[in-house]
């Protein structure tokens, strides 16, 4: 039985977790600590999290920031941002992270992928992309925040992916990222349909249906979302039981099962 | 609880999360890679993530098959957790066939690539799945075990492509279903307990799977 995992997502620069839209014009939302905690305690399935301006400037602060979390999170998390080798991404698993999230070293160098599936096994090794519409109805894979042309097509960059090794996609449209319009379901359709491995659907959730939407005729296999609930437009609680309602698998949290 | 927990570091992946899963429970953790300390630990967790056979490598460069194999044949408590877990059988078949500890009989094997009824479906197996005693065995099996006081259908979170395939039934703890494919999520021999899972983030109910452990005479 598979089931759709929810997953927050945090996006972190420097000490502080953000949020723009189109992964740009950057907002100040409060302690990403606190954040975290909440949404483990409200029952995420797991944790993204993205230092967004890492690859900008060639290096990671996100270390700590796992390092605190760890203590009271105890569902996964994914880490991503600046990661450029095998020794970055040990350092970030040693740090409490369970898979790391790579997108502009593996454009660099996509042996990386390979070498890091290879050390840390390719559950751990989650292939990410920032995709953009072109005019013929395709999409380019993106780096550093949407702002670099990789003249990557994003399918054919996924079907490589996951033949080097990478074991999951954070799929995040630029163009629907923050705008709290709905996922671009039909990019999310391309690429689930494209590998054999979970796809994260991420950017755009502005609703519980376009959840549903893209886990139904998109066929993600996670969600992730941020502002809906950063913004408490909508609790974990909610999404999770709106869900289900939808007739959608989800774990099911039992608030006493400890 | 004043008990130490040694914790295997053999350089494969996340041992913070187990480490501040056992500081939650109240018990010491400590990470050591070295043989001494393994052999004379009181409650051992052999944690892991990535391929078998750079684990198995990791036991090798430190000298710590044989300690571990002894150590599990002591009586005293050990918690095998993924790789861990699938490195207590005989064998793999990742990357080529490697051998493993070979304290509980049995192979691990690669997930289908399909569901029972043919259709592709994706590997790893990323997620959460809901534990069930196994089908060969009564219920109730789980009081006594790192699962007592854990309801059938509980959720855990896994993160693999391979599975242990025991052979001898009675090692089977917990079952889990990835469409219609039987995972072993759950094995057990005397004291030796082996989580395909991760207590360590599985949420509540890990906890409490970590605190049974802990508490195991």
């Amino acid at each position: 039985m598979s089931r759709v995992r929810l997953m927050p997502r945090l996006d972190i620069k420097g000490p502080n977790l953000i949020k723009g839209i189109h992964l740009e014009g950057l907002r100040v939302i409060g302690d990403p600590n606190t954040y975290a905690r909440k949404y483990y305690e409200a029952g995420a399935d797991e944790l993204i999290y993205m230092d967004i301006v890492a690859s900008l400037y060639g290096r990671n602060n996100l270390t700590e920031i796992v390092e605190r979390a760890a203590r009271d999170v105890f569902v996964p998390m994914t880490v991503g941002g600046g990661i450029r080798s095998v020794a970055d991404a040990r350092t970030i698993l040693r740090a409490g992270a369970d898979k790391v999230a790579v997108n502009t070293a593996a454009v660099a160098q996509p042996e990386l992928i390979t070498e890091i599936a290879r050390v840390f096994g390719s559950q751990c090794m989650v292939l990410s992309i920032e995709a953009k519409r072109t005019r013929d109805g395709a999409w380019e894979a993106f780096t550093d925040n949407g702002r670099e042309h990789t003249g990557l097509d994003v399918v054919t960059w996924v079907r490589q992916g996951v033949e080097m090794g990478a074991g999951e996609i954070l799929l995040t449209s630029v163009d629907r990222e923050g705008t709290r319009r709905g996922f671009d379901i039909e990019l999310v359709n391309a690429v689930a349909t494209a590998v054999p491995v979970p796809v994260i659907a991420s950017g755009g959730m502005g609703s519980v249906d376009d959840l549903v939407t893209v886990v139904g005729s998109g066929r993600a296999d996670a969600v992730a979302m941020a502002d809906i609930l950063h913004y408490d437009r909508l609790s974990l609680a909610e999404v999770r039981d709106g869900v289900l309602a939808a007739g959608i698998e989800a774990r099911r949290v039992f608030s006493d099962a400890a | 609880m004043n008990k130490t927990v040694t914790i295997v570091d053999y350089g494969m992946g996340n041992l913070l999360s187990v480490t501040r899963a056992v500081a939650h429970c109240g018990a010491r953790p400590r990470i050591s890679e070295s043989a001494d300390e393994i052999a004379k630990a009181e409650c051992l967790i052999l944690p892991g993530v990535g391929a078998f056979a750079d684990g198995m490598a990791g036991l090798r460069q430190r000298g710590l098959v044989e300690t571990l194999i002894d150590y599990a044949s002591s009586g005293r408590p050990l918690l095998a957790i993924c790789l861990g877990m699938q490195m207590l059988l005989d064998e793999s078949a990742e990357f080529g066939l490697c051998n493993g500890l070979g304290v509980v009989p049995g192979r691990v094997e690669a997930i289908p690539a399909t569901s029972s009824d043919g259709a592709p479906h994706k590997v790893p197996h990323i997620g959460w799945a809901d534990l069930r005693p196994p089908s060969e065995t009564a219920n109730g099996r789980w009081s006594g075990t790192v699962l007592a006081g854990l309801e059938s259908g509980v959720s855990a979170y896994f993160v693999h492509s391979f599975t242990a395939m025991p052979d001898d039934p009675r090692h089977r703890l917990a079952d889990a279903d990835y469409n219609g494919r039987r995972i072993t999520a759950a094995i057990r021999r005397g004291n030796v307990y082996g989580t395909q899972f991760h207590p360590e983030k599985s949420g509540p109910a890990g906890l409490r799977i970590m605190d049974n452990f802990l508490n195991l005479e």
